[in-house]
């Protein structure tokens, strides 16, 4: 909502300066977004006399003026076929910068005559689009002046944020209301500011014109006026300047005194052309499909939910909304109709959600504009439209009746106390919210204004004083704190997410924070989606992810273009899956992508070396570490997911369900889908899929180191190639868990010495005596326990 | 024979001087002191010595094997430590050749940012309470005061899923804020409440300064006798820890939202410094909160008495308070996963933000 301070002073009778004007919106609630001052531009042009004009002696078209700009006279070169010795116009001196297109005026030789500035057009300084000649100004424009001070072009233009609910501040006059309230100034009578008595109707004697309602739910109240004998032509200067101050092109007489009625005083009308209608002008819902090319040229199918104005032959207006392009009014119009209606803000919001139209009347009509201002709004349009088009009004057709019924808030005092933490005496209170237009009985019953739609509780009532009285003016207090030191907040969850970021940090991988929506594509090859948006921002943006490495992937990618050689990325977020009842099923996980390089080549490991595999399984088995998974049970199991090399990838399974974690390098086809090159490996682990430890205090078990020695014993067998070795650990370690706390594999050998199609695996299995030292039997027991376990596998000890 | 002993001893002395290597000096040890050597043939002469021969002669052999020994102990030493430091010389490294590296990892200034507000916010008391991203219609919109033809809801931008997943007749929306934790929490756990939700939020917008998705955090307070002024203390006293200044100021002015009444918008002064604005101070003002009291009807939507029952609310860009205190300037980069960035904006794993080190890194 755009105004000028000159406009707002119409209203508001103040000596207030734009900043003053400025601070008290603020401080009321109505943002001030920016102030722009279009004299700004021009404080270095000056009104200046023309003393002679003689010939440029070099160029047919130039002349060289000697110019009075206060001071002594200058030279100017000009090229303005309307420069004369005696003119007044507008001097731009060396170092000023020309609005129109940034260019620093210089003292300069043009075609061999210096020339110390320029004689300006409306075009050069921006006020307009006459670029014929230079300006010219009327004898008593006084020389050396500022021109934009004598023109009355130091006007500030504020531009407020009007939030929802204050429809009654879009228009000039509810702003100056506020601030006359807020103590700024004294609100003028609006029989003052348009020089009309608003206490008789102001009627013609021909006949009303025929409108009706029949939507009594969409449009409650129709009003109408005639105005016969027009004449539409351009709107008055003052008129005209003020919509232009505020970016509103004039259009003609008639649009413009609609336009500048919504603007002033919130009050949206429409003016038809009398001759292009047939019949009474009726509001009813629209037929399904109907039809209607409105003023912005587009055509509008409509439903019958939606609330029309049309006569006998077709729709010429969506109600509220926009008008239609047929009978809206132009240079021949001679004979209008004009409307003041009331729309049903529901209807409105609707309407214009369905068609995907907003305009300046919609924004009004869905706020709620003041019900009971329909025969105000009404004179005052006619009166506009008679002091400037001249004719002769109709008598006045109402039908319906607008919701005016009186509105009562019980009002309790104290709650300002209570709820706006500020005691305000009461007789303070009571002035603040009259002032604001509500009416107080002795024991507070609150009669709230027509046209503040948004107050409807005691709460509000509360706010008006709070905001009038100065937010600044409420003291802090500290919430009551419990005793002692803060407790910890973070749940069990919570903290096991923090460790995992962090771990993951402190291995070397940089988090990062993808999109949670994914392309169909993307989403299809991990899985596929279970939500969909339906109005995504673009199709690269439209399935929620159900998996965490397609977004980790791209950003690989875009970091390999940029030629990065080694990327490690983490992120911790959701995945998105439907649960059964419908609910979202949202589910926390880390995502790890390695690509390019471990390691660069190095001066003493030779080349560099790139990720693999077991990278992949490193990290996810740190990061379970992390989340306090005791790893070492944990069963490794195939179906990582197809985006995975089917022989180099594996989940990691608490039992054989609860899937913790998958990893491997992914599927040379998934890497060429995101154009990476080369080996990239990743994982994922399932954080929502780690059981979560209970407390259970801080108190470890005793320390108690076995007495005796460990011992080591290796033993190397051949086992059929595609024998799991992580199945020979498992079952070596299973065999006398009394003796055996360790069994690790330390080599894997193929080739020669062991037979086509088998492998050689060693292990180096570690045996603690409990209360006294092996004898040679005891080893001997316990290696044919190992043998036996082993050969269930099939395995043969290699001699 | 003294004079035998005596060139002896000369001879030997200077063999063992002359001995460059421990094999050279191990022949003259032998050659002295072994079986056949020259001073063990001598000491063997001692046996068939009279007594008074042995007396005056035992001590000149004695002193000539014991002179000899010690010589050649300390040529050893001697050559033995010339051994090493030639070995060493050999083995010298430049070492300022390069060390393995080791790859810095870094965590998101966001993730580091809602650990610094849950830290600052367990000290007030405030637990951290979460939400499904993907909200019904009711607890994003209707429940908050927002109903269907509400202007608010044209203010969100709000993405949608098809109308064949609404449940229960609610529509299914990307929630476009985290006030619907609030939601959730009022009606999941009784009073006194306070908590804040920090997480991801979505509106269908895009430009330089906005993205479909970034992070909100939002904050409760539900109890008896909570005021406006408790609003102002905590949100003076949380951007205070967080900027880790006193001089932040706060502007309040009143605004709107459907969900509190009445509504606060909170500004925070800032100053410039190198053409950067900085939180504290107040050459200029930033808009970075928006607040109020809870609104009647969403304690009554949430099943308490309103009568009883009143707290307040705020919420603000995760985001928004990284780049104010950090310094980054362009939304997006928090997005693109670009290494440099990370590199550049992210934390060190060990930077856990604590009260006693300070939350900020």
């Amino acid at each position: 909502m755009k105004f000028s301070l000159s406009w707002l002073k119409e209203h508001l009778d103040t000596d207030a300066d734009i900043h003053a004007v400025a601070d008290c919106l603020n401080r009321i609630g109505l943002e001030v977004e920016g102030i722009e001052n279009p004299a700004d531009a021009l404080s270095a042009f000056r009104i200046a006399k023309v003393l002679s004009a003689a010939p440029h002696p070099q160029a047919d078209k130039l002349q060289v003026l000697s110019v009075d700009a206060g001071g002594e006279p200058l030279q100017v070169v000009c090229g303005a076929p309307n420069a004369r010795a005696g003119m007044l116009g507008v001097f731009g001196p060396a170092g000023a910068v020309v609005p129109a297109n940034g260019m620093v005026l210089k003292v300069a030789a043009i075609r061999g005559v210096e020339s110390n500035g320029m004689m300006c057009s409306i075009a050069e300084l921006e006020l307009g689009d006459d670029h014929d000649g230079i300006i010219e100004l009327s004898e008593d424009a006084p020389v050396g002046q500022v021109y934009a001070d004598w023109a009355g072009l130091d006007d500030p233009v504020i531009d407020v944020s009007i939030t929802p609910n204050r429809q009654d501040c879009m228009g000039v006059r509810g702003i100056a209301r506020d601030l006359a309230a807020a103590g700024l100034g004294t609100l003028r009578g609006l029989g003052e500011v348009y020089k009309i008595d608003l206490s008789v109707p102001l009627e013609g004697s021909d006949a009303a014109p025929i409108v009706r309602t029949d939507d009594a739910a969409g449009c409650p109240a129709f009003y109408a006026q005639s105005v016969s004998g027009v004449r539409n032509g351009d709107a008055p200067e003052w008129m005209r300047s003020k919509l232009k101050a505020i970016g509103q092109k004039p259009i003609s007489l008639l649009v413009d005194i609609t336009n500048f009625v919504s603007i002033d005083l919130g009050r949206p009308l429409h003016v038809y052309d009398r001759d292009k209608l047939n019949g009474a002008l009726v509001a009813r819902k629209a037929v399904d499909g109907e039809q209607m090319v409105a003023l912005n040229g587009k055509t509008y199918t409509l439903d019958a939910s939606m609330t029309v104005i049309a006569d006998d032959a077709m729709v010429h207006d969506i109600g509220g909304i926009m008008g239609g392009e047929h009978s809206g009014v132009s240079e021949g119009t001679t004979d209008v109709l004009i409307e003041c209606a009331f729309f049903d803000p529901e209807h409105i919001a609707r309407t214009g959600q369905k068609l995907a139209l907003t305009s300046d009347a919609r924004q009004r009509f869905e706020r709620g504009v003041d019900p009971a201002f329909l025969d105000d709004g009404l004179a005052i349009a006619t009166k506009l439209v008679l002091d400037h088009a001249g004719g002769t009004a109709s008598a006045i057709a109402r039908s319906g009746q607008a919701p005016v019924a009186p509105r009562n808030i019980v009002y309790d005092t104290d709650y300002c106390r209570r709820l706006g933490g500020i005691n305000v005496p009461q007789d303070e209170q009571r002035n603040i919210i009259e002032r604001l237009g509500f009416s107080v009985t002795s024991d507070w019953n609150v009669g709230v204004p027509s046209w503040r739609r948004d107050v409807d509780g005691p709460a509000d009532i509360v706010e008006e004083v709070v905001r009038m009285v100065g937010l600044d003016n409420v003291l802090s207090v500290p919430l009551p704190r419990a005793d002692g030191v803060a407790t910890p907040t973070a749940t069990p969850a919570q903290s096991l997410e923090r460790k995992v970021r962090r771990a993951a940090a402190a291995r070397g991988l940089n988090e990062a924070v993808n999109w949670s929506f994914l392309p169909q594509k993307a989403a299809d090859a991990f899985g596929g989606g279970d939500w969909s948006l339906a109005n995504p921002i673009s199709e690269d943006m439209k399935v929620m992810r159900p998996s965490l490495l397609p977004g980790l992937l791209s950003a690989a990618q875009r970091n390999m273009d940029r030629g990065a050689s080694s990327v490690r990325l983490f992120e911790i977020g959701r995945r998105y899956f439907a649960g059964t009842d419908g609910t979202s099923d949202e589910r926390v996980t880390a995502g790890i992508v390695l690509a390019g390089e471990r390691s660069t080549r190095n001066w003493a490991s030779g080349k560099a070396a790139r990720f693999d595999a077991f990278d992949a399984k490193a990290e996810a088995i740190a990061l379970l570490k992390a989340a306090g998974v005791a790893t070492d049970g944990l069963l490794v199991m195939d179906d990582a997911g197809a985006h995975y090399h089917p022989g180099q990838s594996a989940t990691l399974r608490m039992g054989p369900k609860n899937i913790l974690a998958a990893f491997g390098t992914l599927h040379p086809a998934t890497a060429k889908a995101f154009d990476l090159d080369g080996n990239v490996v990743a994982a994922e682990i399932f954080l929502d899929a780690i059981p979560l430890k209970k407390a259970a205090g801080f108190m470890r078990p005793a320390f108690t180191p076995p007495a005796l020695q460990a011992v080591t014993r290796d033993f190397a067998f051949l086992v059929a190639l595609d024998t799991p070795a992580n199945d020979l650990v498992r079952s070596i370690k299973g065999c006398d868990k009394d003796n055996i706390v360790a069994v690790r594999l330390f080599d894997r050998f193929v080739g020669q010495g062991v037979p086509e199609g088998q492998v050689s695996l060693a292990v180096e299995v570690t045996l603690q005596p409990s209360d006294k030292s092996y004898s040679d039997d005891d080893l001997k027991a316990i290696s044919d326990k190992v043998i036996a376990a082993a050969t269930k596998l099939g395995a043969v000890l290699r001699g | 024979m003294m004079k035998n002993i005596a060139t002896l001893q000369t001879d030997l002395m200077g063999a063992i001087g002359s001995a460059d290597t421990l094999d050279a000096l191990e022949a003259v040890r032998i050659a002295a002191l072994g079986k056949q050597g020259s001073v063990s043939a001598l000491l063997k002469t001692m046996g068939s010595m009279s007594p008074e021969e042995r007396q005056t002669q035992g001590p000149i052999i004695n002193g000539l094997r014991e002179s000899i020994t010690s010589a050649l102990a300390s040529k050893k030493a001697d050559l033995e430590t010339a051994d090493l430091n030639r070995r060493l010389a050999s083995e010298r490294v430049d070492m300022t050749l390069p060390a393995p590296e080791t790859p810095r990892g870094t965590v998101h200034p966001v993730s580091q940012v809602m650990d610094e507000l849950a830290e600052i916010f367990a000290d007030m008391g405030f637990a951290v309470a979460e939400g499904p991203e993907i909200e019904d219609d009711w607890h994003n919109f209707t429940a908050l005061n927002i109903p269907e033809t509400h202007p608010a809801r044209a203010m969100h931008d709000t993405f949608y899923f098809p109308d064949e997943m609404a449940r229960d007749g609610q529509k299914m929306v990307l929630r476009t804020h985290t006030s619907p934790v609030q939601i959730r929490t009022m009606t999941s756990q009784e009073p006194p409440i306070r908590i804040i939700a920090p997480g991801r939020v979505y509106r269908s917008d895009s430009d330089a300064t906005h993205t479909p998705m970034f992070h909100q955090i939002e904050g409760l307070v539900i109890d008896k006798g909570i005021h406006l002024g408790h609003l102002k203390w905590t949100l003076e006293t949380f951007l205070k820890a967080y900027f880790e200044r006193e001089d932040v100021v706060l502007r309040l002015r009143p605004s709107y939202f459907p969900f509190t009444e009445p509504s606060v918008e909170v500004d925070v002064g800032y100053s410039v410094v190198n053409g950067k604005r900085v939180i504290g101070g107040a050459e200029g003002w930033m808009e970075v909160l928006g607040s109020g009291m809870v609104h009647r009807k969403v304690i009554e939507a949430c099943g308490l008495d309103p009568d009883v029952w009143q707290g307040f609310a705020f919420g603000t860009g995760v985001d928004r308070l990284a780049m104010l205190k950090y310094g980054m300037d362009d939304l997006r980069a928090f997005f693109d996963g670009d290494n440099r960035w990370l590199q550049h904006y992210g934390f060190n794993a060990l930077d856990v933000p604590t009260l006693s080190g300070g939350v900020g890194a």
